[in-house]
């Protein structure tokens, strides 16, 4: 239905550009030279005014309708169910009664469901035809009016030119759209989330167990929200990927850029690239199944019990995927020191190896660094890998060989499965990924401007 | 001024021994560094070898599967003529395993020699007679897959020469398998059912089909939103945005979105998408639209990148003959710049297409056994199966999680091979 709705819309919108060009057409054999725009433009003109208002109203409308029904229903159910029911409760009715609607009946439903499920229906198909009812005649609205402006004289051109800048300008502004909706959407569970439970508990304790009680009754059932575990679990697992891939990216960098032929650095740097390409889940997969048995094994041997999901497989393996970052963002500070400082370190002896570390090292640190902080960003964000290599219980503990959890693994095991958005379980999940974005932000501002900063400075 | 005596410093002798001993030093320092560079890259490219080695030693035995050859009678006893679909299939499959072990008397040996057919053999045989009604009360051959252990036992997984208690299948099924494989009825073709059937909890009849078309959904809905809007966004912030406080703000936002972890692109999906406009859990429609949000970013760069790269002298040239700004641009500069963020695109979408937190989020990680009929049913995507599949306990999803892997793998390299020949075929160097 929808679908050949925008079809339709579609469909007018290209029989008013033919109506547009074809006007403009008999403008044409009638005045001349003196007609302003080309026809091509009157058409276009029409076609956006008919095509753009429609598609937009359509996509609102789809996008509220189900929650504008959704409260209509709530406000239609009978005083005596809605008494004292809580959301989890009312969601629950609304789910029944559109089950009850498509026809998925388990057992005999009460008769205010049943009604609700007919007036449910019946909302729904006045919805719909609604909907194509008043898109239709928006668009036919629109090519009326552009009809009726049409004249020999008329600046066609420039109206679809404007018409085309803002659809430009709200183009670019989604880009502030999503990160206000981030930031929003956000705050706001994070704030239902600390109502629930005070901010000091969830930034200072010190023990994490997000369980809530499924009975009333049950006992010892409240769950615990002190973050401090998780966050030092992140920081533990995005220390050891870095302690990977510092050396690793940097060395490779450096043989890059001061020993290695263009040859051979045409065929390696793809190499590296291919790295930063192999999708996370591959990696988290690459985790459980070869490196860490092989650490259990080694450590096995040498007489250590490791867990099996302990937090050096997970850094570890984490840490091959930032490899390729840590190389590619050095390999440019270190091109972008210019060429009159190697050569004045050359010209007074110093062999490459001096050049590097004391001359291009220092000169390129700030870029160095920069670059490390958008890894370590990429690691404290990093999902998958961890989801799949590291562990679900949070302990706090600095030993790289038992199992920890981060933050989003314990983002994405809260809110796996169905979620209702009434209890701290699932809330918390949000003021984690609060946490997380604002750390991520933090980092990756500084990142950025230390990495201009710099390249400002040699240019 | 207290004086001071200039004598000429005694000239330092480059042959002596502390200086040869020294120069010999500082050399080894510098191929130290040299090796140090050397090694890391072999550490990093070895590292990606062995991810790639260790998938495809797990991986390659799921792209055959073991068939069994078994004649099946359709009795019109089980299955009656007029309504094939109702017939007792379990009957005609376990009567066809009675004649495949005729020496098998008591009822207990017989369940566990249908064992060694998959559980799915009776849906096969179902659907095939629904097929060809005309079967009705004949007898046909039809090779059905072997159940997961005689798969893997096949395929050598599983060593018969562990002692008994060490495997998962034991030495009496062992001998029933053997004598199959003596009457030429065991095969190994090519697992055609891993591309074109839908995930099922028994391994040996799981296959990708609803993932490659819930990732195929996914990608469109995230192309059909993220192309447009990314060029629109990027002609406007590269050509007609003045440089304001406000285009300041959208290119920092940019930058620090290309940036942000990607679930909490899934956070967002889950609360506005999904909860405030009442989107379907699971849909390809909002993993796309999640999706899109994360890929924007990446297609306004490189389309700024590529609109920059068009020399000042076409639009010269263009404004010179009396085009409008707009004209300069649709007309001249975005078809020059086209194979540039086509390019830049298909690499967005490659990325977009191997993501994964965020879709885990908007539940798009249902167990579902047949391929979503449009954007709006419940689906999987590739890495989403992935995930699932590495967490089933059963020995034959490792294989086929490999197997997966190596298709998704194929996918992206696929996507990165068009995108590297369109830059080879059509950029143009001014």
């Amino acid at each position: 239905m929808t679908g050949y709705l925008f079809l339709a819309i579609l469909a007018l919108s290209l029989i008013a550009f033919y109506v547009g060009r074809s006007t403009a057409g008999r403008f044409v054999a009638a005045h001349g030279a003196e007609v302003h725009s080309r026809p091509i433009y009157h058409g276009a003109f029409a076609a956006v005014w008919v095509g753009l208002p429609a598609l937009v109203l359509v996509v609102f409308w789809l996008l509220f309708q189900d929650g504008v029904i959704d409260r209509l229903l709530i406000a239609s159910l009978p005083e005596s169910m809605k008494q004292g029911a809580s959301p989890s409760q009312l969601s629950l009715y609304l789910s029944e009664i559109k089950n009850v609607a498509s026809g998925r009946i388990f057992t005999e439903p009460s008769p205010e469901i049943s009604a609700a499920a007919e007036r449910y229906q019946r909302w729904q198909a006045i919805a719909q035809w609604a909907m194509v009812v008043v898109a239709l005649s928006v668009s036919a609205l629109a090519l009326y009016m552009a009809r009726t402006r049409m004249a020999p004289q008329f600046r066609a051109r420039q109206n679809f030119e404007r018409a085309l800048d803002i659809v430009m300008i709200l183009s670019a502004a989604v880009a502030i759209i999503v990160t206000l909706g981030i930031i929003v959407s956000l705050t706001y569970e994070a704030i239902q989330f600390f109502r629930l439970v005070p901010p000091h508990e969830f930034f200072f304790g010190l023990n994490w167990e997000p369980q809530i009680p499924i009975r009333e009754d049950q006992v010892a059932g409240t769950g615990a929200f002190g973050a401090v575990p998780v966050f030092t679990g992140t920081l533990l697992i995005a220390a050891i990927a870095l302690l990977v891939a510092i050396p690793v990216g940097l060395f490779s960098a450096i043989y890059l850029v001061e020993f290695a032929d263009e040859r051979v650095r045409g065929i390696i740097k793809p190499v590296l690239e291919i790295l930063a390409g192999v999708p996370t889940v591959v990696y988290g997969f690459f985790a459980v199944l070869t490196v860490a048995p092989a650490i259990r094994q080694a450590g096995g041997m040498m007489g250590i019990a490791i867990s099996p999901n302990s937090a050096l497989a997970a850094g570890g393996v984490m840490g091959i995927m930032i490899i390729p970052f840590i190389s590619s963002l050095s390999d440019d500070a270190l091109r972008a020191v210019p060429q009159s400082m190697r050569d004045g370190s050359f010209a007074m002896g110093a062999t490459k190896a001096e050049t590097v570390t004391r001359v291009l090292l220092p000169a390129a640190l700030p870029g160095i660094v920069g670059g490390i902080l958008l890894a370590a960003s990429r690691a404290i964000g990093e999902t998958m890998i961890v989801v799949m290599a590291a562990g679900l219980t949070a302990t706090l503990t600095a030993n790289p060989l038992e199992g920890v959890t981060t933050v989003t693994v314990q983002i994405v095991t809260l809110l796996i499965g169905d979620t209702a958005f009434d209890n701290p379980k699932t809330l918390s999940a949000f003021a984690l990924g609060l946490v997380l974005f604002v750390v991520t932000l933090c980092l990756n501002v500084l990142a950025l401007r230390i990495v201009r900063r710099y390249r400002e400075k040699y240019e | 001024m207290s004086e001071t005596t200039a004598t000429a410093p005694k000239p330092f002798d480059w042959s002596s021994p502390e200086a040869m001993a020294k120069r010999k030093r500082r050399y080894a320092a510098d191929r130290r560094l040299r090796l140090y560079g050397l090694v890391s890259i072999l550490v990093a490219i070895g590292l990606l070898g062995i991810l790639i080695a260790s998938l495809v030693v797990t991986g390659y035995s799921a792209f055959v599967q073991t068939k069994i050859a078994v004649e099946f009678t359709a009795d019109p006893e089980n299955v009656p003529a007029e309504d094939p679909g109702a017939g007792n299939f379990r009957a005609v499959v376990s009567n066809a395993v009675q004649a495949l072990f005729p020496e098998i008397e008591n009822r207990r040996e017989l369940r566990t020699a249908s064992k060694i057919l998959s559980n799915g053999a009776t849906t096969i045989v179902r659907n095939h007679v629904i097929a060809n009604p005309g079967l009705v009360g004949q007898t046909f051959t039809l090779e059905v897959p072997a159940s997961d252990p005689f798969d893997q036992l096949n395929k050598g997984v599983i060593d018969r020469n562990l002692p008994e208690d060490r495997r998962r299948v034991s030495d009496a099924e062992i001998e029933l398998f053997e004598s199959l494989e003596a009457r030429g009825l065991v095969s190994t073709p090519f697992n055609w059912g891993l591309f074109f059937n839908a995930d099922s909890r028994f391994p040996e009849l799981a296959g990708l089909a609803g993932a490659v078309v819930g990732s195929f959904y996914a990608l469109l809905v995230c192309f059909l939103i993220s192309f447009p809007v990314g060029i629109a966004a990027a002609i406007y912030l590269e050509e007609f945005a003045p440089k304001n406080r406000w285009t300041d703000l959208v290119e920092v936002n940019i930058n620090n979105l290309a940036a942000v972890p990607s679930i909490v692109f899934g956070l967002l999906g889950l609360a506005v998408f999904i909860q405030v406009f009442g989107l379907p859990r699971s849909a390809p429609l909002v993993g796309g639209m999640v999706l899109s949000l994360m890929t924007l970013p990446t297609m306004i760069i490189v389309t700024r990148a590529a609109l920059k790269s068009i020399p000042p002298s076409i639009r010269e040239a263009a404004l010179g003959i009396g085009a409008s700004k707009h004209e300069v641009i649709l007309h001249h500069v975005l078809p020059l710049a086209l194979p540039g963020i086509l390019t830049g695109t298909i690499i967005g979408l490659a990325q977009a297409l191997g993501e994964t937190a965020p879709l885990l989020l908007i539940g798009m990680n249902a167990f579902l056994t047949s391929p979503p009929g449009g954007i709006m049913d419940p689906a999987t995507a590739l890495p989403t199966q992935i995930f699932i599949w590495a967490d089933s306990p059963e020995r034959g999803f490792a294989s086929r999680t490999s197997a997966a892997i190596l298709v998704l793998l194929g996918f992206l390299i696929f996507m990165n091979a068009v995108a590297i020949y369109l830059r080879q075929r059509f950029e143009r160097r001014w």
